[in-house]
């Protein structure tokens, strides 16, 4: 039954976060957790105080640090969390991408191994998929894991790892069955990246930062008990991966909110210079925000009621993705010609933040799968076109 | 906090959906096409004794006395259908405004229309042209000394030929002392603006439905039609379009579901604060924007049949046209969004207005 109130529970819920976040939120913006040590560290602090409060992960069961609360309430703590200025979530990959992936499809000694310092930052992961000859056709992987008595050991080139420059572990795709062929004997397993055999190499984006790496793996020995699900499984797993990080967690609605909020206010400062066309940009980027917490809200009530998420995570990945450059080309546009100047010029004048966020949301529609890539997926998979 | 439908809200338009399948396929809609007649009484009678007509309409007035979360999914089951018929005014607007007014002669013809099937049109400021008024029993007439209720006999007929093949449009007129008063000027302008509400959602379902019919059609002839040797739906550029077009669909159908689900049962009225006008609002644009573009999809992927009489295309884009330009228009709601996003307060605690009610500390204030 479509009831869109929120209980008194729930409303009490969404004050002691509230009360909490004002109470511990830092007052200043923290330094950019890919600029280098000290705003990496800095993340993996608040961390820490996030989860002395038991705010780290909601959802999770209360043995790994979490509240086990549901997906509405962990709508509501990101609402207060992003409404409060609170920093970006340093170990994402591990909390919304690998721990969702654990609770599924770990063993309990794996849960019990790794949930709970990823709650508490102490390790801070990263994601090795994607290899040089292994983008969009991911099943092209070729990075092995050699069986010898009870260890793997893992060789090969990955790419483009999001925090791996400075993470602790990082979850990979390995070929375990040599004589395999794309998506079949693949698997996926964990490994320290300060191990013997790991060298990583920075690579500087578009924003000049170090935010993602090359890894050079020599026969790096991990045991066989951190291979997660079944030997030949990794595909799949990953694929369930995927779906989190497309579908819900890795954006949650209320950080676009948030932007539109703060690119409404940015018309109000601007307003005697604003056009009827950028008044309307504004609207639409607050609708788009608007629709895509509403559809979550949706998404989140059906999968309570014990529905699933699988190709629909695609819609949502391009319609964030989409939405996230279009508010920040809005934002671009009314700042005209001081669009272009860093926050240190003296022209700059409160510019903000939005020629940042501008290159952070350039790569959207590329990470997670890119979206024509996602454009496949719905195609095929929701309407049932045929597989060219 | 539940945003899902319960099995009954979706089993009754599961009922629709079936019955529309069966009396509102293309052979049917083709010939009441070269017939010219956009009222199907067989139809309408069927569609009736499902009690569709008084889904929103009091019990003590002999309706089911639901709300708009109720019925949204009926009226996207209508656009879907692409049906002629004005059954979404009917319910959707027309006899809940009756419902709404004060008064025996209000109540006399709703309970009449209840029992026999009458169908009773709205000329509302906003929707000059009344579908099928030429098989309408009575009208509601906005005039200067209120609202009237005129019986068909009583009132001058218009058609307005439109593009829409399968609806016939009127404008109506009557004396200025025809029929019979049902509310006086001050309660006229309330009660039009909530029909008004309830329109622009029921509009928007009926439009997210059409989208929806859109992009099936072209799914289907993509997966038949082949051309060097396959299906042309194999092809990427054909997929991403019709991908494009079903992401729209998918973030214009929960805002209009959110809408629906502001408009409680009768008694209550339809919320007029400056968040729920826009949500309306939104959900009239985001389901035209989806509509448009997913007609647009399906005649482009349809080709040179898709720009012929004979296939049915064209039923769906012109009705996509006639529908998104009703109940005030696009730049209308563009205001009404512009006025909410301008005066009252935003962020991500704001998605649903009650929660403004929550103590504790209010986290960053609005700065202008």
């Amino acid at each position: 039954m479509v009831d869109l109130r929120y209980t008194d529970e729930q409303q009490a819920f969404r004050a002691e976060v509230r009360d909490w976040m004002a109470a511990n939120v830092p007052a200043e913006p923290l330094p950019s957790f890919d600029g280098g040590r000290a705003g990496f560290e800095a993340h993996r602090d608040w961390e820490a105080r996030l989860n002395d409060g038991r705010w780290g992960m909601v959802t999770w069961p209360e043995a790994y640090g979490g509240r086990g609360l549901d997906l509405i309430r962990w709508l509501i703590f990101e609402e207060e969390y992003y409404a409060a200025g609170a920093p970006l979530r340093v170990n994402q990959n591990g909390i919304f991408l690998l721990g969702p992936t654990l609770m599924e499809y770990g063993s309990e000694e794996q849960k019990a191994r790794f949930l709970p310092p990823m709650a508490t930052g102490e390790e801070i992961w990263a994601q090795a998929w994607s290899e040089p000859q292994a983008g969009s056709d991911l099943a092209a992987v070729r990075a092995r894991a050699v069986r010898d008595g009870d260890s793997y050991l893992l060789s090969g080139h990955k790419i483009w790892s999001s925090r791996a420059v400075m993470a602790d572990w990082a979850f990979g795709l390995f070929r375990t069955d040599p004589a395999s062929e794309r998506h079949k004997g693949l698997s996926l397993i964990l490994f320290p990246l300060d191990a013997q055999g790991v060298s990583r190499q920075a690579i500087a984006q578009i924003n000049g930062e170090a935010g993602f790496a090359e890894l050079f793996l020599d026969e790096v020995r991990v045991p066989i008990g951190n291979r997660v699900g079944a030997d030949g499984e990794g595909w799949r797993i990953c694929m369930a991966t995927a779906g989190f990080e497309r579908g819900l967690m890795l954006r949650s609605p209320a950080r676009f909110q948030m932007t539109a909020r703060r690119l409404v206010e940015l018309y109000e400062a601007n307003r005697e210079t604003c056009t009827a066309a950028q008044r309307d940009a504004v609207a639409e980027a607050w609708m788009a925000a608007e629709a895509y917490a509403l559809s979550i809200y949706a998404t989140a009530s059906r999968l309570i009621a014990g529905g699933s998420i699988g190709a629909e995570a695609s819609l949502n990945k391009i319609f964030w993705s989409e939405m996230d450059i279009k508010m920040h080309e809005t934002a671009l546009a009314i700042l005209g010609a001081r669009a272009e100047l860093l926050p240190t010029a003296p022209a700059a004048g409160d510019v903000g933040r939005w020629l940042d966020g501008y290159l952070f949301s350039l790569a959207g529609p590329i990470y997670a799968g890119t979206n024509e890539i996602q454009r496949n997926i719905i195609a095929e998979r929701l309407l049932g076109l045929p597989r060219g | 906090m539940n945003f899902a439908f319960s099995e009954e809200q979706t089993m009754m338009a599961d009922v629709v959906r079936e019955l529309l399948a069966r009396e509102c396929g293309s052979a049917a809609l083709r010939g009441q096409m070269s017939a010219a007649c956009s009222f199907d009484r067989e139809r309408w009678r069927k569609l009736l004794e499902l009690g569709l007509s008084g889904v929103l309409v009091p019990e003590d007035a002999g309706g089911l006395g639901l709300g708009g979360a109720d019925f949204v999914q009926i009226a996207e089951a209508c656009g879907h259908a692409c049906l002629p018929e004005p059954l979404v005014d009917h319910a959707g607007v027309v006899l809940p405004l009756l419902a709404d007014c004060e008064g025996e002669t209000a109540r006399a013809a709703l309970t009449q229309s209840l029992e026999t099937g009458a169908l009773i049109a709205l000329a509302h400021p906003q929707t000059p042209w009344i579908v099928a008024a030429n098989a309408a029993s009575a009208f509601v007439l906005p005039g200067p000394d209120g609202l009237r209720l005129v019986r068909s006999e009583e009132v001058r007929r218009v058609q307005q030929a439109g593009i829409d093949p399968l609806r016939q449009l009127f404008t109506v007129s009557g004396e200025p002392a025809a029929g019979a008063l049902i509310a006086a000027p001050g309660a006229m302008a309330a009660l039009l603006a909530r029909a008004a509400e309830r329109g622009a959602v029921f509009t928007a379902a009926e439009l997210v439905g059409l989208a929806q019919a859109c992009v099936d059609l072209a799914v289907a002839y993509a997966g038949e039609r082949r051309q060097f040797g396959r299906p042309i739906g194999a092809n990427q550029a054909i997929k991403h379009h019709l991908a494009s077009a079903q992401v729209k669909i998918e973030f214009a159908r929960p805002v209009v579901h959110a809408a629906a689900a502001l408009m409680p049962a009768l008694p209550e009225g339809v919320p007029q604060s400056v968040e729920s006008r826009a949500r309306v609002s939104h959900a009239l644009l985001a389901a035209g924007e989806a509509a448009t573009l997913a007609a647009r999809t399906t005649l482009q992927v349809h080709g040179a049949m898709g720009y012929s009489w004979e296939v049915d295309v064209h039923l769906y884009l012109k009705r996509a046209l006639s529908l998104t330009q009703r109940w005030g228009g696009p730049e209308h709601h563009r205001q009404r969004i512009a006025e909410r996003i301008l005066s009252a307060p935003l962020g991500p605690d704001r998605l649903f207005p009650q929660v403004a009610k929550v103590t504790g500390t209010t986290p960053m204030k609005r700065t202008a």
